[in-house]
This record gives C-alpha cells, sequence and structure tokens, in this order.
C-alpha cells in the first residue's frame, strides 16, 4: 500500500501525544486473560496468552491477518469457547456465560447490521430486547445518533448508507447498551484512508468521552499507534510484546515487532559492555545495559534516526544507491560495508555520493537475537 | 441485443400460447354449452355451474382440498423453516446425510413416493383418511419449504447471528428477530410452493386417502375415466376466474410496491 | 452455544426417518420378500418379483415408459429452446408479463387440462393412441423446460457475447459459441424436470390412452389398485428408481445441475 508509506514517523508520534495528554487511566484491571489457549481442528491458533486489560483502557490487538485477533475478541464476546486457559472479568471467570449475558458488545468488522430493520431499530436492538420503556429507547438512541452525528437518519434503511455511516450505526448500536467493554474488530478496515484517518481520531473521542473499556483489533500498525493507550502485538498466537505506543515504536524487543512496527535497520552486534554496543566494527554509546558481555544482539535504527553528515566525522561510511521521494521527506538508501542503509530525511542526496551517517545514543535499540517468546 | 421482436419469433410465441391456452379455452368455452356432448355447441346456458353448486361430492373434494392445502401449507411452512435453520447449524456431515434423505421425495417419482407412504400407512395399521392425506402433503411439502429457506440462510451474513446475541438475544430470540425476518422471501416462496403442490396433488392423494375423503384432483380424474358432464367445465371454469384474479391482485400489489420503490429512490 | 438452535432438526429428523426412510425400506423389503397366503405375517425371501419383472410384457411396457418420457423430452427441449431464448431476448416489462403467461396454466388443475385435450384430440381422432399421451405430457410438461433454459439465458453476461462479436462471431456463431454452451445447466434441469415425470407419469395415460393403455405408472397403480399385488408393485417401485437413479447419474456427468437446489443425492 503505497499510502501506508507515508507514515513519516514524526507525524505518527505527534498524533500519539496529542491524543493521548491529559487521559488519566485508572489502574483497575477489568479483564484477565490468563493462560488462553484455542485449538481449531487440532491447529493452535493461540498459544497460552496472558493479559490484562485496565479500566478505560483503549487496547490494541495488532498484527498481521491470521495471527489469531479476531479469535480472541470472539472468546471475549462469547461466540467462541477457548480450548483452555480462563477469562476473569471483574475477577469473576465468564467462560461459562452466554453471549448474551455478557456485559461486552462488539462492533463487527463487515458492521453485521440487521438489514431488515432501520438505522433506529437497529440502535434499539439491545434496548428493546432489556424491554426499555419506549421514552428512554428514543431518547437514548437519539444520544446515540448525536455521539455518532447521525441526527436525522433514524428511518434510514441501512443498506442505504455510506461505509462510513454503517460503520457509525454499528458502533451507536453497541454503545447504547452501554457495555463496560466495546470490541472493535478491524473497524475502519472497510473504508477509504481519508476516511479512517477521520474516524479514527472520532473514535478516540468517543472512547475518552464514554470512558469505555475499547479492545480494539487491527493489522495497521499506523492505526494503532495513532488510537492506543497500550499495544499488543501478536504473530501466530502469541503475544510478541505489549506496551504504550512509544514503548513499542521506540523499543521493540524483537525483529517481529520492529518489522511489522515500521521499517527498520536491523544489524546484527555485539553488546560489549553497559551501554556499549558494537556494530559495523565500530563501537557506539548507547543507552541498553543487562546484556552479558560480548552477548551477540541485534541493533534498530529506525529510518528518521539515522542522520546524513560529512563523511570525515562520521561513524559509518557509505554510498548513496538509491534516492526516492515520498512526499513529506525523502527515502535515502546508503550502502555500507555491503549492507543497506534506509535513511528518511527531509534533505535530498545525490546518487553515488560518499557520505557519513550518525546516530544519536538513544536511538539505537538493542534487542535479544531470536527474542521470540512471550511476554 | 436485438430491439423488439421479430415477426417470426412473434409468431411462434404466439403458437406457443395458442397451444398452451386452447384446452383452458375449450374448457371454459363448454361450461356455457347447453348439450352435455362437448364438441358440439348447442346454446348458451348457466345450468352446469347450478349443478355444480349442487354436486356435494364436488362440494365434498373442494372443501377436502384446501382445507388440506391449508393445514399442510402452515404446518410445512413453520416445520421447513424451523428444520432448515436447524440444518444450517448442523456441521457438513450432518447436514448431508439429512439434505439426501430430504431429497427422496423430491426427485423419486411421485407414484413412488405415494405407495411408500401408502405401504406404511397400512402395515402399521393406520386407517387411510384425511389425516393420512393431510400427512403425506406434509411429507412431501416439507422437502422444497427446506430447499428454499436453506439458501437463503447460506447467503444470509453470519455475523447477524452473532450481533443479535452479542446485543442480548437469546438464541431463540436472535432466531425470531433476526433470522427469520431475514430469511422471509425464502419462507414465502416455501409457502407458495407447499400450497401450490398440495391444491394440484394428484398422484400422492390418490393413493392415501380412502373412506370418502377425496380431493379435487382425484373427483376429476374419476369423472374424466368415464363419462364427463360439463359440471366440471364450470368448475374449471371457476378455477380459471380465481387464478387470474389472484394475479392481477398480485400484480397490482406488485407494481404499487415498484412504484413506491421508484419514487423512494429518486428521492436520494 | 448454539444448541438450542441445533435442536430445531431433531423433530424433522425423526419426521422424515418416520416419514421418508421407513417407507423407503418397507419398499425394497416387500420387494423381495412374499408371504405366505394362509399366514401374512410371514414373510419368506423371494427375487421372483424381479424375475416376473423381466418377463417381455413387462419389460417391453419399461421400454415403452422410457421411449414415450424421451420422445417427450427432446419434443419438450426442441419446442421450449427458442420460447426460452425469445423471452430471454424480450425487454424486462414485457418479459414478466411472458412468463406469466407461460406459468399462468400450471396453476390450473393439471387433470383438468388433461381432460380438456380429451375433448380436443377426441375431434382429431388421435385420441387413445402414442401421440395423444406425448402431447398431454408435453403440454403438461413443457414450462418445466422453458423456465430453467429461460433462466441459465438471462444469467448469462452481456459483455461475453459482446466479447464474442468483438471477436469476429456474427449473432449465429455468437449463440452456437457463447450461448448454448452457457445454458447447458439449464438444458439439463430442464432434461430431467421432464424426464422424471414424464416416464412415471399414470394420470395423463390412463386419460389419454384410454382403459386400456398401461405404462410403468399404470403398472404400479394396478398392482396396488386392482391386483393388490403389493410386492410385485414394490419391485417395480424399485426398479424405476433405480432407472431415475441412473439417469440423473448421467445427466449430472453432462452438465452442472443447476436449478433443483444443486447436489444430487448419493
Ligand atoms: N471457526 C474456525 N475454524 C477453523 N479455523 C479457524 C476458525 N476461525 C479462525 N480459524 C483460524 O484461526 C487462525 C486465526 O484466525 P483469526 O483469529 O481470524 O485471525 P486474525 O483475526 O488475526 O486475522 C487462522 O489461521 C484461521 O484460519
Ligand atoms: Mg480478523
Amino acid at each position: 500500500m503505497e499510502t501506508s508509506e507515508i507514515k513519516s514517523t514524526s507525524y505518527t508520534v505527534n498524533k500519539i501525544k496529542s491524543y493521548n495528554q491529559g487521559s488519566v487511566k485508572s489502574n483497575k484491571p477489568l479483564i484477565e486473560i490468563i493462560n488462553l489457549s484455542k485449538e481449531f481442528d487440532g491447529e493452535i491458533v493461540l498459544k497460552e496468552i496472558n493479559l490484562t486489560i485496565k479500566e478505560n483502557e483503549f487496547l490494541t490487538l495488532l498484527g498481521p491477518s491470521g495471527c489469531g485477533k479476531t479469535t480472541i475478541l470472539r472468546i471475549l464476546a462469547g461466540f467462541v469457547s477457548p480450548t483452555n486457559g480462563d477469562i476473569l472479568f471483574e475477577g469473576k471467570s465468564i467462560l461459562n456465560l452466554p453471549p448474551n449475558k455478557r456485559q461486552v458488545n462488539t462492533v463487527f468488522q463487515r458492521y453485521a447490521l440487521f438489514p431488515h430493520l432501520n438505522v433506529f431499530e437497529n440502535i434499539a436492538f439491545g434496548l428493546r430486547l432489556k424491554k426499555k420503556k419506549d421514552d428512554e429507547i428514543v431518547a437514548k438512541v437519539k444520544q446515540m445518533l448525536r455521539l455518532v452525528k447521525l441526527e436525522g437518519f433514524e428511518s434510514r434503511n441501512v443498506n442505504s448508507l455510506s461505509g462510513g455511516q454503517q460503520q457509525r450505526v454499528a458502533i451507536a448500536r453497541a454503545l447504547v447498551n452501554e457495555p463496560k467493554v466495546l470490541l472493535l474488530d478491524e473497524p475502519l478496515a472497510a473504508l477509504d484512508l481519508k476516511l479512517r484517518q477521520e474516524m479514527q481520531y472520532e473514535l478516540k473521542e468517543m472512547q475518552r468521552e464514554t470512558g469505555i473499556t475499547f479492545i480494539y483489533v487491527t493489522h495497521d500498525q499506523e492505526e494503532a499507534l495513532t488510537m492506543s493507550d497500550t499495544i499488543v502485538v501478536m504473530n501466530s498466537g502469541l503475544i510478541q510484546q505489549v506496551g504504550t505506543p512509544i514503548d513499542i515504536y521506540n523499543e521493540p524487543k524483537n525483529r517481529f515487532v520492529a518489522n511489522f512496527i515500521g521499517e527498520s535497520n536491523i544489524i546484527p552486534g555485539q553488546m560489549v559492555a553497559d551501554y556499549k554496543v558494537r556494530f559495523e566494527n565500530q563501537i557506539f554509546d548507547c543507552v541498553d545495559r543487562g546484556f552479558h558481555p560480548n552477548e551477540p544482539i541485534d541493533v534498530v535504527i529506525r529510518p528518521e534516526d539515522l542522520l546524513i553528515v560529512d563523511k570525515d566525522s562520521a561513524p559509518l561510511v557509505g554510498v548513496v544507491d538509491s534516492v526516492i521521494f515520498k512526499g513529506v521527506h525523502y527515502e535515502i538508501c546508503v550502502i555500507v560495508n555491503g549492507r543497506e542503509y534506509v535513511i528518511h530525511t527531509t534533505k535530498s542526496a545525490r546518487i553515488g555520493d560518499v557520505v557519513g551517517l550518525t546516530v544519536e545514543p538513544e536511538n539505537i535499540h538493542v534487542m535479544e537475537v531470536e527474542g521470540v517468546g512471550n511476554e | 441485443m436485438v430491439k423488439g421482436l421479430k415477426l417470426q419469433h412473434k409468431i411462434y410465441l404466439g403458437l406457443m400460447f395458442l397451444f398452451l391456452y386452447a384446452p383452458i379455452f375449450v374448457l371454459v368455452l363448454y361450461s356455457f354449452n347447453e348439450s352435455e356432448a362437448m364438441g358440439r355447441w348447442t346454446g348458451f346456458t348457466l345450468k352446469w355451474y347450478n349443478e355444480l353448486f349442487r354436486n356435494d361430492t364436488i362440494k365434498n373434494a373442494f372443501y377436502y382440498t384446501i382445507v388440506c392445502a391449508i393445514i399442510s401449507t402452515i404446518v410445512s411452512t413453520i416445520f421447513g423453516t424451523v428444520a432448515a435453520i436447524g440444518i444450517y447449524y448442523h456441521k457438513k456431515r450432518v447436514q448431508d446425510y439429512v439434505l439426501n434423505v430430504n431429497y427422496l421425495p423430491v426427485i423419486n417419482p411421485d407414484i413412488v413416493t405415494a405407495v411408500s407412504l401408502m405401504i406404511l400407512y397400512i402395515s402399521v395399521g393406520i386407517q387411510r383418511g384425511f389425516t393420512t392425506m393431510v400427512l403425506a402433503h406434509i411429507m412431501f411439502s416439507t422437502p422444497y419449504v427446506i430447499l428454499s429457506v436453506l439458501p437463503r440462510l447460506q447467503a444470509m451474513d453470519p455475523n447477524l447471528i452473532d450481533a443479535a446475541q452479542d446485543l442480548g438475544a437469546t438464541p431463540l430470540q436472535a432466531v425470531r428477530k433476526v433470522i427469520i425476518p431475514e430469511i422471509m422471501p425464502g419462507i414465502v416462496s416455501g409457502m407458495l410452493i407447499a400450497f401450490t403442490m398440495s391444491i394440484d396433488d394428484f398422484v400422492i392423494s390418490y393413493f392415501n386417502t380412502s373412506g370418502g375423503v377425496t380431493n379435487l384432483s382425484i373427483e376429476i380424474f374419476n369423472m374424466a375415466k368415464r363419462r364427463v358432464k360439463p359440471t366440471v367445465n364450470a368448475l374449471a371454469t371457476i378455477m380459471v376466474a380465481v387464478v387470474v384474479m389472484f394475479v392481477f391482485i398480485i400484480n397490482r400489489i406488485g407494481s404499487k410496491k415498484k412504484i413506491e420503490y421508484r419514487l423512494k429512490e429518486e428521492e436520494k | 452455544m448454539n444448541r438450542t438452535i441445533k435442536s430445531f432438526l431433531y423433530p424433522y429428523a425423526i419426521w422424515i426417518a418416520i416419514m421418508i426412510v421407513i417407507p423407503f425400506f418397507l419398499i425394497f423389503f416387500y420387494s423381495i420378500t412374499q408371504s405366505r397366503p394362509d399366514s401374512p405375517a410371514i414373510f419368506r425371501f423371494t427375487l421372483k418379483h424381479y424375475r416376473e419383472f423381466f418377463k417381455t410384457e413387462n419389460i417391453n411396457i419399461l421400454s415403452k415408459s422410457v421411449l414415450l418420457a424421451v420422445e417427450t423430452t427432446v419434443l419438450c427441449l426442441l419446442l421450449g429452446y427458442p420460447a426460452a431464448w425469445i423471452i430471454a431476448k424480450t425487454k424486462a416489462n414485457v418479459q414478466n408479463v411472458i412468463l406469466l403467461l407461460f406459468i399462468l396454466p400450471m396453476w390450473i388443475n393439471m387433470l383438468l387440462r388433461t381432460y380438456a385435450w380429451q375433448v380436443i384430440l377426441g375431434r382429431t381422432g388421435i385420441l387413445y393412441t402414442d401421440a395423444a399421451v406425448v402431447i398431454g405430457m408435453i403440454y403438461n410438461f413443457i414450462p418445466f423446460m422453458v423456465l430453467p433454459i429461460y433462466t441459465a439465458i438471462t444469467k448469462i453476461d452481456k459483455s461475453l457475447i459482446e466479447a464474442a462479436n468483438d471477436l469476429g462471431a456474427n449473432s449465429k456463431e455468437a449463440f452456437l459459441k457463447v450461448v448454448f454452451p452457457l445454458s447447458m445447466p439449464g438444458v439439463v434441469t430442464g432434461i430431467v424436470m421432464v424426464f422424471l415425470p414424464a416416464v412415471s407419469s399414470f394420470a395423463i395415460p390412463r386419460l389419454l390412452g384410454g382403459g386400456q393403455y398401461v405404462l410403468i405408472g399404470n403398472l404400479i397403480e394396478k398392482q396396488f389398485y386392482l391386483l393388490n399385488n403389493w410386492n410385485f408393485g414394490s419391485a417395480i417401485s424399485v426398479i424405476l428408481m433405480i432407472l431415475i437413479l441412473i439417469s440423473m447419474r448421467f445427466m449430472k456427468k453432462s452438465g452442472e445441475m443447476g436449478g433443483k437446489g444443486g447436489a444430487i443425492p448419493w
């Protein structure tokens, strides 16, 4: 996808900052997922997942397609029962509760709006089942329509709505039941880029306004970085890393996370001592410690953290191999000792130039080699 | 493609319709014929209608036909819909077993289905009559209801049921409030098939009733085997009139709906 | 989780076991047994009903039934295909009216319409001949041929025909090379839907062929109503079922089944 390339990271990080300013999170655990495993016909889909989800949190399950994200959501909602493990909701196991008894609502990937009901009745569906009074239903539905900016659409046929509007109805339909937790399964995947970005912002707003815990599933790392309080990176049924967007972005725990979260330069090296790392036959200062002396490690450097400098004073020297204009920045490829380094910068360079590269110590991220495993 | 129809195409269709409607025209025409012998027009009369309305055999047969059709349609529609939903929720293997058996009455010759059921009734010692006829009708119409409902279920977004339960519906509520409205067109067409087949059935009823209980098909068959009186024509004419009226009404409703729909579309 | 909904199937499963499966086995059972006249509860295994079926006179009845059904099917196809094609070519609003006119006669009792043919054919003098029976069957079953073919033709993507024209086919060639092959599923369904009732029909031959006229359906009816020979009647029924099974298999091979919901059992 061309567009996701532009996730020029400074932009992303700024967004993270602006979204998360001032949101105060309580630390009470709401959901505890304990040793959760799931097999489908002998195929292991989830392996001993452990995860705590706090009240008012915006938590994102991020991972490539097929890694088991939807399965976790469906287990939480009650559509699938796990092979092993337990789920505690406010300290009590909910595995034996049917979906209709759980204080959880879902926004389905393809919306799953009821085609035989209009917008109003779709949203009122849960309230009617609870046998609420008519005036209460009207009031609540109206309030929801205001929240999702669909006032005046009450009697519209859901099939006559655009994708974005259907999406809002799906959200309103779930939120009107005042669930403790809202599960969202790639809710924006079917929308076009511009609408998606708008909805990201609005969803985040809604979450803050309502104070409901959101568990959000996506395979789009930018979406995860922009919206979440906590990101859970998954791969093939395993949790790779749990952390804030900034943690995940800056301190990927392993190659998978580093690659999945964004384009990275990953270079093999050794830890010489605490705060000293060697790669490309140079010793660099860094901020990591606690490794064995001379332990082999991988070094991660984000493309925007590599700086092109004068070749005489630089620790790394290489030749510019390609320059691509990407809108906000240039993507420049420099070959150093036969290894490609990708650099994002606002200044262009000429192909064939010999340039120097440098990196600040806090931008050198050291991770264990083959660091695949659970938390 | 081609605008309008070429002359030879029009002629072809015209001949086809002549073939299809000639017998009906003959039936209607001779219901007003004075003479008892068909084929010779001797003058206009309504006496066969008079006779028809006083003919208890035909009145009885008519009554049984209608009541049997109504009962078997209602039962097989409900039964078939419920069964189809059940089938949909089972594994492929179970589905295959049930559907294979379900197909038997569909592809088996009617006469084989009919005699097999008759053997069952007689072997078990059930006196054949109205009840056995209704049961037989339910037996052969329900598979058609299932076959028209099941594709609707399969075309439905499976998340709809999850969504209903997610919003607090019990499984039964999900069926009532989401599945049934979703598959309604399938249910309606299944119902129409069931009704038509029951009204029109001859072979199955013929073998599975006795003791003075008949339906119109059986009566007509018995009359046609022997000497026929134009009372049958009078009956046929009434049927034609009912069918034409029915079609007319449906068409009116249909075109009204169409107009409403178009207006709605234009609003946008 | 959805055990409640799954249980919806069980009443029907019991129902079809009683009303479809057991009768099916009963017929089979009767076809291979004979009870003693003095004690009807004692059954003895025998294949004599099948042997009896293979007597010349019965084989003649079977082959005549198949022959007339084949004739009916072929004529329905020859007459019905052009009709389906012409209907598919008319404008949408006219199309619905024409289709309705096609279906309308089917809503009037089949026996009434057959009886009307008695009258018409009686005047031409071919009543109580093979031709009369075939005409009656064509009349009753031709909509089953036209409708599936019409459906198959309307489903053909118009751009395929345009593509054929674009590639140099004239309208005749486009029909032969594109429309006709793509309408085959409808043709197969039509053939099955005409052949099945035609081969086993007994009311039409009885009314248009006369009291002495016997096709396989009449032969079965006679065993149950006149001669009270259920065992032989069952044996004929089993043979008829097998015959139909084989022809369905054959048809399935020669084209994908459309219409009746797709799969053919067994
Ligand atoms: N009902 C099911 N039956 C069998 N396999 C399934 C089922 N649901 C999911 N899977 C398998 O589980 C794995 C994870 O699926 P899913 O949770 O949908 O992944 P994601 O949402 O991360 O793309 C996939 O390999 C998928 O094929
Ligand atoms: Mg998924």
